[in-house]
């Protein structure tokens, strides 16, 4: 108790600062929060903008064990260095961070460093979290200090040799991270500017979506060269969100890009797996007007150079009759759900004519929904979605390899064959 | 309880268009129902013949709704292991997998033939001991004490014994005793009597509930006795084990 208000009060005096902040980075809080916030007292209105900073940063998403007391951690990422059990972030004194202040928070979100000076490992995106304003920064500690403590001591991360090695990690920091807060660019909008720092800072989205950029030698972002290759430890590929042929957004509508990240369906695309977990956690919170910056961003972004497309198959007649082969997969299976000429429903049954999804270069995330289904996320713009059956156990994986290849080349789709080898591979671990 | 109205969805495809995709075909129609939501649980555990995939998808069709509702957040949240399932619903909050547990709640559903076993006579009637009178000197009641009379289970926590795979339920009870990944470590009732149960006694309640017909027009029965209640505490206040 003595704590809290001592808290508080260090919350009063520094409460005075955010009011004048950087304008183009004021985002607006909810709208009825804001309207609560603007009676309350200024630590308190604080309190509530952290917390609606900490969902737009999930922070909840990694700091909570399934089915867990939220942000009392110990929920495990496993990498291909090893698997990382997040802490305890609630104000617990002994396990969790009630002894920290505002400052000791500050270092670690800006500069990646634990309390006792030690660095962190960047499965803690402070990679991106570093661009966060000093003010945001101590709003989100507000919030996480109003948390009734958790008492939660967590297994410790257990990292691979030679990963576990501190001075690798320090060397690594001094080659690739550089702490600096988001620095507005005067030549754009207010709307551009607010929209890049949630997508580079907050949203920290190039976390899983930068590919080959420097985070890659400790996260592991898919390469096609490494075998094995894993996302946060799963078989996931994120796309690009600078290639049109993969996430970017520059040729979509507004509204669809919207709508993809608040409500996890659109008409072109679906989110599955960790990027359905973000919509179903942390975008959907977004307030209309952050959503609406995030896309105005996100369409902005110039055209990366694609990487290299492994080449589709030439049309022979060997060719033909394993697409025959296909097709026929392809309509006692998918069909009542996809259509007939690959239109689907959209926002409900994702077409796949003409769905980038399908097409891409790995083949990794097409695989995955073929073999475990799934649902794209609840939320409160599709409430009720529908889902999709697994085939793992219906189908084997030279029919899997045999469906996909036709899909990925028949309605003026075109792209490389998928193989039996690249679905046994994303087999591992389903029974 | 919400009626699904079917409705259909047509969705204009100018904006496809628009965007670069052009899909000549008309979207297929998609009806606005439980039923078209819950197709990816139907194939394994819908009507069809399940020969040559080991027969062990249990039924949930007519199971009550608590049950079937706590299933499926144990299998969400890690408490119950069986990996397909928990890839499938790891995006789906609580208030649709209570719509799910509902709508299977109330389907009726055809039972599958019993299954044939050869169950020597002395099995058979170890078998029916225990699930009519259970062993009080080992504290285990009657198995229809919780799941019925009829055993068609007992609303709304305790699911219906007949009608399910007999390699479903020996894998449950192997599951309970070696309180393993699978359901071991749920704080139900049932665990403590399957620790009790020797392998023999398993195998041979396993093969005679498999092998007995589903009464016609039955359901769960509506209420456990006090005793019971009290046993099965964890399930029956906390609903939500959470
Ligand atoms: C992608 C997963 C992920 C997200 C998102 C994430 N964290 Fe973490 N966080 C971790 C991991 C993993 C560690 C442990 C790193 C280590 O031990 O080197 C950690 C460590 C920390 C620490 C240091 C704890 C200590 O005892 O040193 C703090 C503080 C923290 N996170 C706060 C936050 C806040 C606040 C947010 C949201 C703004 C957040 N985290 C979002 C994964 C995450
Ligand atoms: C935890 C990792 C992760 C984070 C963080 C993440 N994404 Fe993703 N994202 C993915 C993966 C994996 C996919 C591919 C699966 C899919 O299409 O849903 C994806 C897909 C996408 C797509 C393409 C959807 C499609 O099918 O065309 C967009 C757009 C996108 N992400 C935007 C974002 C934005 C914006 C952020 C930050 C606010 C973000 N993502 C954060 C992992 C992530
Ligand atoms: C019961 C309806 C249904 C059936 C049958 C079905 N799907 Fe799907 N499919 C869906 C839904 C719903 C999604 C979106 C899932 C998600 O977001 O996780 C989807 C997603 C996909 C995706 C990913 C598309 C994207 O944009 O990310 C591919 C590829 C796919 N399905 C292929 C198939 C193939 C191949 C078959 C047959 C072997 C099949 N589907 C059968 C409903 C179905
Ligand atoms: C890949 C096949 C598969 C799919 C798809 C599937 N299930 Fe299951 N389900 C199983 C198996 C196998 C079990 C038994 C697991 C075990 O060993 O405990 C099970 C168990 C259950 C149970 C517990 C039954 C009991 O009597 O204890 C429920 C409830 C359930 N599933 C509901 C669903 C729902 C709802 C869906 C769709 C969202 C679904 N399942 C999709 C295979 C599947
Ligand atoms: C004290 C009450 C009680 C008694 C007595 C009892 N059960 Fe149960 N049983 C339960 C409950 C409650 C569940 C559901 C557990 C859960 O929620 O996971 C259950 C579940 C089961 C299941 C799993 C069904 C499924 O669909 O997965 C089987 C099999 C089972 N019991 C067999 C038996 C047998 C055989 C006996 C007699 C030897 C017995 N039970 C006696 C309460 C009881």
């Amino acid at each position: 108790m003595r704590r809290r208000s001592a808290a508080a009060a260090i919350l009063c005096l520094a409460g005075f600062a955010w009011p004048g902040m950087s304008s183009a980075l004021t985002g607006a809080a909810p709208l009825e929060e804001k309207a609560r916030a603007g009676k309350a007292a200024p630590a308190e209105q604080r309190r509530i903008r952290g917390a609606y900073l900490a969902r737009a940063a999930n922070c909840m998403g990694c700091h909570t064990a399934r089915a867990g007391r939220p942000y009392a951690g110990g929920r495990s990422l496993s990498t291909p260095f090893g698997t990382f059990i997040t802490t305890n972030i609630t104000p617990d004194m002994a396990t969790g961070i009630g002894g920290w202040n505002e400052e000791d928070f500050w270092k670690a979100m800006h500069e990646g460093k634990s309390r006792d000076g030690r660095p962190l490992y960047p499965a803690f995106p402070y990679t991106e979290y570093t661009k966060i304003t000093r003010e945001d920064s101590d709003a989100i500690f507000a919030h996480l200090q109003s948390l009734s403590p958790v008492s939660q001591k967590n297994p410790s991360s257990r990292i691979d040799f030679p990963y576990d090695f501190e001075p690798l990690l320090i060397l690594w920091r001094a080659v690739y991270f550089k702490p600096g807060v988001y620095q507005p660019d005067s030549l754009k909008s207010r709307e551009w500017n607010r929209g890049a720092y949630l997508v580079q800072g907050l949203g920290h989205c190039s976390a899983c979506h930068t590919e080959r950029n420097p985070l890659a030698v400790v996260r592991g972002a898919y390469d096609e060269d490494s075998s094995g290759a894993q996302i946060m430890g799963s078989n996931w590929y994120a796309p690009s969100l600078t290639s049109s042929a993969e996430a970017g957004s520059a040729k979509w509508p507004m509204g669809e890009i919207i709508r993809l990240l608040t409500t996890g369906v659109s008409r072109l695309a679906t989110t599955s797996g960790p990027m359905a977990e973000v919509v179903g956690q942390s975008l959907q919170h977004l307030t209309k007007e952050d959503a609406r910056a995030m896309a105005v961003y996100l369409k902005s972004l110039p055209e990366s150079n694609p990487r290299p497309k492994a080449g589709a198959p030439a049309l022979t007649e060997e060719v033909q009759k394993l697409f025959r082969q296909g097709a026929g997969i392809y309509k006692r299976h998918c069909q009542d759900c996809h259509g007939d000429a690959g239109q689907g429903a959209p926002g409900i049954y994702p077409p796949l004519a003409g769905n980038r999804a399908v097409t891409m270069n790995p083949p990794v995330n097409v695989i995955r929904s073929v073999l475990n289904g799934g649902y794209p996320p609840v939320t409160a713009g599709n409430p009720r979605p529908y889902g999709m059956p697994p085939f793992a156990q219906t189908l084997n994986d030279g029919e899997v390899a045999l469906v996909l290849s036709y899909i990925r080349n028949t309605w003026g789709n075109r792209a490389s064959f998928v193989t039996r080898a690249q679905v046994d591979k994303s087999r591992e671990g389903i029974h | 309880m919400k009626r699904d109205i079917p409705v259909t969805f047509l969705f204009a495809i100018a904006l496809a268009h628009a965007a670069g995709f052009a899909t000549a075909a008309t979207p297929i129609e998609v009806p606005n129902t439980m039923a078209e939501r819950v197709k990816p649980c139907v194939v394994c555990h819908g009507l069809e013949e399940k020969t040559g995939r080991g027969n062990y998808y249990p039924r949930i069709a007519g199971k009550p709704e608590g049950y079937l509702f706590n299933q499926l957040r144990n299998f969400r949240d890690g408490r119950r292991y069986y990996r397909p399932m928990a890839l499938l619903l790891e995006n789906l909050t609580d208030q649709y997998l209570l719509e799910m547990a509902v709508y299977f709640s109330t389907l009726e559903q055809p039972y599958p033939p019993p299954e044939r076993v050869a169950l020597l006579p002395a099995k058979t009637k170890l078998a029916q001991k225990l699930v009519n009178e259970g062993d009080p000197a080992r504290n285990i009641p009657a198995c229809t004490e919780c799941h019925g009379q009829e055993l068609m289970g007992t609303a709304p926590f305790v699911p219906g014994l007949l009608g399910l795979p007999r390699v479903y339920m020996i894998a449950q009870f192997g599951a309970w005793k070696s309180g393993g990944l699978m359901r071991g470590q749920t704080e139900d009732c049932m665990s403590e009597i399957a620790k009790q149960l020797t392998a023999e006694e398993t195998s041979a309640i396993a093969a005679w509930l498999a092998s007995q017909p589903v009464p016609r027009n039955s359901g769960p029965a509506a209420g456990l006795s006090a005793g019971m209640a009290e046993r099965c505490a964890g399930i029956v206040h906390g609903g939500a084990r959470r």
